[in-house]
């Protein structure tokens, strides 16, 4: 082996620091962590320190959040908070054709550049593509990983609709910070994560959500779609939803569930368009039905409040797909990307900011090349696409996305009379 | 009530005054310098003494305006929202706005939904690159239009970036080139910049609308509008007002008392929010001690008062200087000359001389040698008797300091030039890609922009509290930087300390890529003119936390260099050949172009006459139009490779058979003999597009979505383009996530813009619809079930065909690619052997199958060759080394390639060394450079990188190459 092995013994002596990805999904994944025994430690380190430390040992034409990301663990290490003799690091790798699948690799080199390449560098990935004696990844632990995802997907999805209208300011914030904690609490004890206990407390989620008070009142409806990091990532993005907050935006941002099925579904699709794998396919195919449960689950929590918006079925997901692009693009968010604005079109968050890193390849097709396709289909979508970078500035982020929102405000007055006619004229 | 429109941009306030029938009743038009709350403050008060004691609404707009509109809580408006307010309600019925600012590009499609482009986050300024080209030219912008209308032609320039075009601008300047036409061609850039960055597959018709204030102030660029769109567009009145205006008219009906307001905008000053560096100096005396410690750099260097002694002269003929070093054989210094270049080195230099010679007319020049930029010309012009690299000069200068000098940077006005010496030569150069270089006279413009005097500028940076940190980008992210600094309330004395800092980390992180300050060596020279500047000198130390030397020549190293390099190669007379006062007193220089036409690049060659009828020809980019007699043969597979292609390309059509056209880009520069024979074999006829050229390029740029992606990728909608003017039945361009699989790889996709550039073709190609355009996904990895796959596709557009036919087909395409594959590998083999047998050095161009293209190679190959190499390519020697364990993650069947050319060229112990060709904006690249680097380093070679784009300008590649060359002792 030429890396430094992540060992069975290190479970006991060693902090995993992993990035962070996804705010509130990363505080409950971390407690299935846990729960198996691995301290994990989600970085919450920002700022500038932490793009220079990217800048410094990630190539700086590599992709922005690689720089981010990298830059964290990267931070973390030499920032003397740790004992760098007790820390692996944790990375995803999608094994895709994108750039991304090589972040394990080039946070190794750069440890090494940095005379610590004794510092163990786990991948989760699909793939079976990097192993290590200490992290074997069981079929529970992974399914119980999910669902921690699944509460972050409702969580998420409920707080970002009610938000907006709650009569009293921090009611959703609450809610959301007592369900963190009873459900990390939980997790580290294994309960919440198998069973009916969840449907259990997803529906407890979206009632306490549906229970929240709220005012009526006609808002911007607009959708976060992107490159799954900058799409997230408050780092990555500048801090896009609060500033969307800032400017009275209802804002909804697609759950992670979707990129995992979409990710699952390219063995599928590899067998059907070029031969590949049949055995691949199986196993997707397997660990998609699991996925399909888990989806039914969060639909039926939501369902009985018509007032929440609930996400596609992963069918219908695809067929939104085959409206704006095709199937067999699948580097990076592939034809998710576009599907999610499909979506989001459909359910009528129809002003839609599209996160791109500057140098995203998968961008290049599934972002930039796609709006004016989309925007065929849906004439009705007002798309702003946002560059991220480290040396893109706030300034110019933030007056493209007010343009965005000044023509959704004057669609939105322009629909609000047209109604108004109709019921005059009714 | 009256309503006040006030509009911040990037460099000026707008405002106006609207009466309460939308009439304008004042207005005014500013520079703010980038003191915007004060001008701003000052407009207000002008308003409120014009229109004493009245109550207006205002609102604001302006990207520069965000910050101070919330913080005060005015209404804000957006100005794009703003200036199409206004456009409905002052010029209704115009279908497309072209609005240039400061910094800004703006196209507004009215008509057909609104549609709003706007320059992104790497597209350069507009009006700013007007008056940075200006200030390149040495005339004011309104000169430069001028200028434009005597044009009788233009030049190509690049119009992605500023950076790039002045690349190309200033070899056009150094090589003589008409100032009307590149005024001219300058104003072109700026529309076709414009065109192909902000339009992306909108035609832009119907009746347009000029807005902003280079397009108020410079009529030839609106000339140059209306004739690349083919339409006459109209700048109305109050062109400038137009996003006050509609900020005016979209403002809310709140007033404001203009006395108080005034008051309240002079007293803000936001919060110092921005992210800040540490102070230079802290103190004077920190400072002085500082001027001392490099003051005492210098006590090695010499002077000389002996007009009589045998001299040495060295000039360097730089991008936006010229220098010249008189000195004896000791090296000690006797005249020195920096002046900068205002457009043409020759006068300079011819007046110099002049000058010299008539003050010590007993001055004996026995040796001289030039360098830089402009050194062909120079060595032309006044038959000097060495031409030397830029890199050689500078270390040989750098030595006289510092004989064990192992690191040595220069930033000049336009390049970072840095080396590692080890063993007495020149090791690793790193010289700056097209993106960031232009740091030096960045600083220049950037003082310049705010009125002050660059080293007056520098100065105020020394003490500031605060620098503003501005990260380690490209100049054009920096002037966004600097706009958001002074929105967060930065002042000058901190973004000019900022600046200086940024152009260091540039040059550190962007150029050498240094992961730690230990890497660079011990014994750090720096050098050029930038250097000369104390901040940016004490930004580096402290950047790298060493101590360097800062020669007193510093702006000179290159001339001085020069001067020693021709002390030890002196011509055999004894006696230099420089032009004498008698024959420099009768100079003459003449300059016409003319139409190159010996192949088809068809370059634009500026031929330079001087008085003895010496000639100097520039914009070649092969040796073909100045080679003399006798021609030397190439070894060049590039061209063999062509060759190869060319074959599939007779395009012949038969009565009554189907044809398919095939866009000849990316990945089919490899995959053109399969689907070739394929199609072939099952009956159709085989129309390929042509050889990308420029007029191909522009022909497809309007329907490019993505900017920033790389050039071979923009270049497949010129062939797109093509193909559809084509009578073909179907046009084939299939997405393909796999790639062959050459088993040494982790995996073996595409990179996903090759792999699904047709879905972009499929998206913005309006004109693809109604016509038969195939995409489908195919992989070539599993050639059992391709035939399938292929068949369910030809039975669902043209039917009746049979697996049978299709399998025949296919095992044949197969043999084809493999045998056209083998054809590649073969050749390499025999250049191997034939370079070995006649001990020719062989450079491996390591790049992609699409490198190949001319248009993107900009005849890089041929240079190789004219420098007497054999060129082999990396598919003809890839399969010559076992697969191997890589450092990075090995998953692309392209990029594989090179590591197994890498781990050969490192493992091959004969005259074999790499450059690898990098398309700018090829994201893969930033994996594949750094571990081809450390294979080829494991070996014990010079790894060598030459990045590539749109643009034509060669000389950063000449400049590697020839260092490379002189690293190897050629």
């Amino acid at each position: 082996m030429d890396y430094a092995e992540f060992t069975p013994e290190m479970k006991k002596t060693h902090t995993i620091l992993a990035p962070d990805i996804f705010p509130i999904h990363m505080k409950l994944l971390q407690k299935v962590f846990h729960q198996y025994g691995f301290n994990m430690e989600v970085m919450r380190r920002a700022g500038k320190p932490v793009l220079d430390t990217g800048l410094k040992y990630i190539h700086n034409d590599m992709c922005y959040p690689a720089i981010c990301t990298c830059g964290q663990l990267l931070d973390a290490v030499q920032s003397g908070d740790y004992d760098p003799r007790r820390v692996a690091l944790i990375h995803f790798q999608t094994g895709g054709g994108c750039r991304a699948s090589n972040y394990i690799k080039l946070l190794r080199k750069a440890l090494k550049n940095m005379g610590m390449d004794y510092i163990p560098v786990i991948s989760i990935n699909f793939m079976g593509m990097e192993k290590h004696s200490g992290f074997n990844i069981t079929v529970p632990m992974v399914y119980k990983a999910f669902i921690s995802l699944l509460y972050g997907d409702l969580l998420m999805l409920l707080y970002n609709q009610v938000r907006p209208y709650e009569a009293v300011t921090g009611t959703c914030d609450a809610v959301l910070e007592k369900w963190v904690r009873d459900l990390t609490d939980g997790f580290v004890k294994n309960q919440g994560l198998i069973g009916k206990a969840v449907q259990r407390n997803m529906d407890a989620i979206a009632a306490d959500f549906h229970n929240v008070e709220r005012v009526e009142k006609k808002l911007i409806k607009a959708g976060i779609v992107g490159e799954i990091y900058v799409k997230y990532a408050p780092f990555g993005n500048n801090g896009l939803e609060a500033f969307l907050r800032s400017q009275d935006v209802e804002y909804m941002v697609p759950g992670v569930l979707g990129f995992f099925q979409y990710s699952l579904y390219s063995p599928v699709m590899d067998n059907r368009l070029y031969g590949d794998s049949p055995q691949k396919a199986m196993v997707s195919k397997i660990a998609m039905r699991a996925m399909k449960h888990m989806e039914g689950m969060l639909l039926k929590a939501v369902a009985p409040y018509p007032e929440f918006t609930a996400p596609s079925r992963f069918e219908e997901f695809l067929k939104l797909a085959e409206k704006v692009t095709d199937l067999g693009v699948k580097m990076g968010e592939g034809w998710c990307l576009p599907a999610e604005m499909a979506e989001l079109i459909e359910k009528g968050y129809e002003n839609i900011v599209c996160t791109q890193p500057f140098g995203c390849l998968p961008n290049h097709i599934v972002g930039k090349g796609v709006v004016r396709h989309v925007k065929e289909v849906y004439p009705q979508a007002n798309i702003c696409q946002v560059d991220y970078d480290p040396g893109a500035s706030r300034v110019n982020q933030e007056n493209r996305i007010k343009l965005m929102l000044a023509v959704a405000r004057e669609n939105m007055e322009a629909k609000a009379a047209s109604s108004e006619r109709e019921t005059v004229t009714a | 009530m009256k309503r006040i429109g006030l509009d911040v941009g990037s460099t000026t306030v707008k405002c106006v005054v609207l009466d309460e029938k939308q009439n304008i009743v004042w207005s005014a038009y500013r520079r703010h310098m980038s003191q915007i709350s004060l001008k701003t403050a000052e407009l207000i008060a002008q308003v409120s003494g014009a229109f004493r004691g009245e109550i207006m609404s205002l609102s604001v707009t302006g990207s520069a305006g965000m910050g101070m509109a919330s913080d005060l809580d005015i209404p804000f408006v957006q100005e794009v929202y703003a200036t199409r307010a206004a456009v409905n309600s002052l010029c209704p019925g115009t279908d497309t706005v072209i609005e240039l600012g400061g910094e800004d590009a703006k196209i507004l499609f009215l008509t057909d939904g609104l549609e709003v482009r706007m320059n992104g986050s790497c597209a350069g300024g507009t009006g700013a690159f007007i008056d940075q080209m200006a200030t390149l030219m040495n005339i004011t912008p309104t000169e430069l239009n001028d200028l434009a209308a005597r044009a009788e032609k233009t030049y190509t320039i690049a119009s992605r970036c500023g950076v790039f075009a002045k690349s190309d601008i200033q070899p056009l300047i150094n090589q003589g080139a008409r100032k009307p036409d590149i005024a001219a061609s300058i104003l072109y850039a700026v529309v076709n910049q414009t065109i192909g960055g902000l339009a992306q597959g909108r035609p832009i018709a119907g009746r347009v609308l000029y807005l902003g204030g280079p397009l108020t102030f410079f009529s030839q660029l609106r000339a140059a509008f209306d004739k690349t769109l083919g339409l006459e567009g109209l700048c109305p009145e109050n062109s400038l007002y137009f996003a006050a205006l509609g900020s005016a008219l979209c403002g809310q009906k709140s007033g404001f008392d203009l006395e108080r307001l005034q008051a309240r905008i002079k007293d803000y000053a936001s919060s110092e929010g921005y992210v800040s560096a540490p102070p230079l100096f802290k103190s004077e005396d920190d400072y002085n001690a500082f001027s001392m410690r490099h003051y005492h750099d210098s006590d090695s260097l010499g002077y000389t008062e002996d007009p009589a002694a045998p001299m040495l002269l060295g000039i360097d003929a730089g991008s936006t200087t010229v220098k010249a070093v008189v000195c004896d054989e000791a090296g000690r210094i006797f005249d020195t000359m920096y002046k900068p270049n205002s457009g043409n080195p020759v006068p300079m230099i011819r007046d110099y001389l002049t000058g010299l010679y008539s003050r010590y007319p007993e001055l004996n020049i026995v040796s001289s040698a030039v360098t830089g930029y402009g050194e062909d010309i120079i060595r032309n012009a006044f038959r000097v008797d060495n031409g030397i690299v830029e890199t050689v000069a500078h270390f040989t200068a750098a030595k006289k300091f510092r004989p064990d000098v192992d690191f040595i940077i220069d930033i000049g006005g336009q390049d970072i030039k840095c080396f590692k010496i080890r063993n007495n030569a020149i090791d690793n150069i790193f010289l700056n890609e097209a993106c960031s270089s232009g740091c030096g006279s960045f600083l220049q413009t950037f003082a310049g922009a705010l009125g002050y005097d660059i080293k007056d500028f520098a100065r105020l940076g020394f003490f500031a509290k605060k620098p503003v940190d501005l990260g380690s980008r490209c100049t054009v992210f920096m002037n966004s930087s600097v706009k958001q600094a002074q929105k967060d309330g930065a002042t000058v004395d901190c973004i000019s300390a900022g600046l200086s800092i940024s152009v260091v980390k540039n040059a550190l992180y962007k150029v050498i890529r240094c992961a730690s300050a230990a890497e660079l060596g011990d014994h750090i020279v720096v050098q050029g003119g930038t250097f000369m500047n104390d901040a940016v000198l004490r930004a580096f130390e402290l950047e790298v936390g060493k101590d360097v030397i800062r020669p007193r020549l510093a702006g000179m190293m290159g001339a001085y260099g020069a001067a020693l390099y021709a002390g030890e190669h002196r011509p055999d007379s004894g006696k230099s050949s420089v032009l004498t006062p008698e024959e420099l007193g009768q100079f003459t220089h003449s300059v016409r172009t003319v139409n190159c036409g010996g192949c088809g690049n068809n370059c634009q060659l500026t031929v330079n006459t001087f008085s003895g009828g010496r000639r100097f020809i520039a914009g070649n980019r092969c040796d073909k139009p100045v080679r003399t007699a006798r021609a030397r043969e190439e070894y060049n597979m590039y061209a063999f490779k062509t060759q190869l292609l060319e074959a599939y390309r007779k395009n012949e059509r038969h009565e009554g058979r189907r044809s398919v056209g095939i866009p000849m880009c990316l990945n089919m520069y490899e995959l053109l003999p399969f689907w070739h024979r394929l199609f072939t074999e099952l009956g159709f006829d085989v129309i390929v597009s042509p050889p990308s050229d420029r007029k191909l390029f522009i022909s497809g740029q309007h329907t490019i979505p993505s900017d920033t992606v790389c050039f071979p990728a923009k270049l497949a909608h010129g062939h797109i383009e093509h193909l559809l003017r084509e009578n073909v039945d179907a046009i084939f361009y299939p997405c393909m996530s796999y790639n062959v699989d050459e088993g040494r790889g982790d995996n073996h996709f595409n990179c996903p813009v090759v792999a699904y550039y047709p879905e972009v073709i499929r998206c913005n190609v309006g004109e693809l619809k109604g016509r038969r355009f195939i995409y489908d996904f195919f992989g070539l990895h599993n050639p059992d079930y391709f035939p399938k796959r292929f068949l369910e596709m030809l039975n669902r557009e043209f039917g009746g065909f049979t697996l049978k036919e299709v399998r025949r087909a296919s095992r044949l395409a197969y043999e084809e690619y493999n045998g056209h594959m083998a054809k590649i590998r073969e050749k390499a083999r025999e250049y191997m052997d034939l370079a070995k047998e006649k001990g020719l050095p062989v450079i491996v161009l390591v790049g992609r199958p699409y490198h190949v293209d001319p248009e993107v190679n900009h005849g890089i190959d041929k240079l190789i060759c004219s420098l007497g190499c054999v060129l082999v390519t990396e598919d003809g020697v890839n399969l010559n080394t076992p697969r191997f364990r890589t450092g990075v993650l090995n998953q692309w069947t392209y990029h594989a390639r090179l590591y197994n050319a890498a781990k050969y060229v490192a493992q091959t112990e004969d005259d074999v060394n790499l450059v690898q060709l990098v398309s700018f904006g090829c994201g893969v690249d930033a994996v594949t450079t750094d571990e081809t680097r450390s294979i080829v380093e494991s070996g014990g070679k010079i790894y060598t990188q030459i990045k590539i784009d749109e643009v034509t300008n060669t000389g950063a590649a000449k400049i590697r190459l020839r260092s490379l060359m002189a690293a190897l002792g050629k």
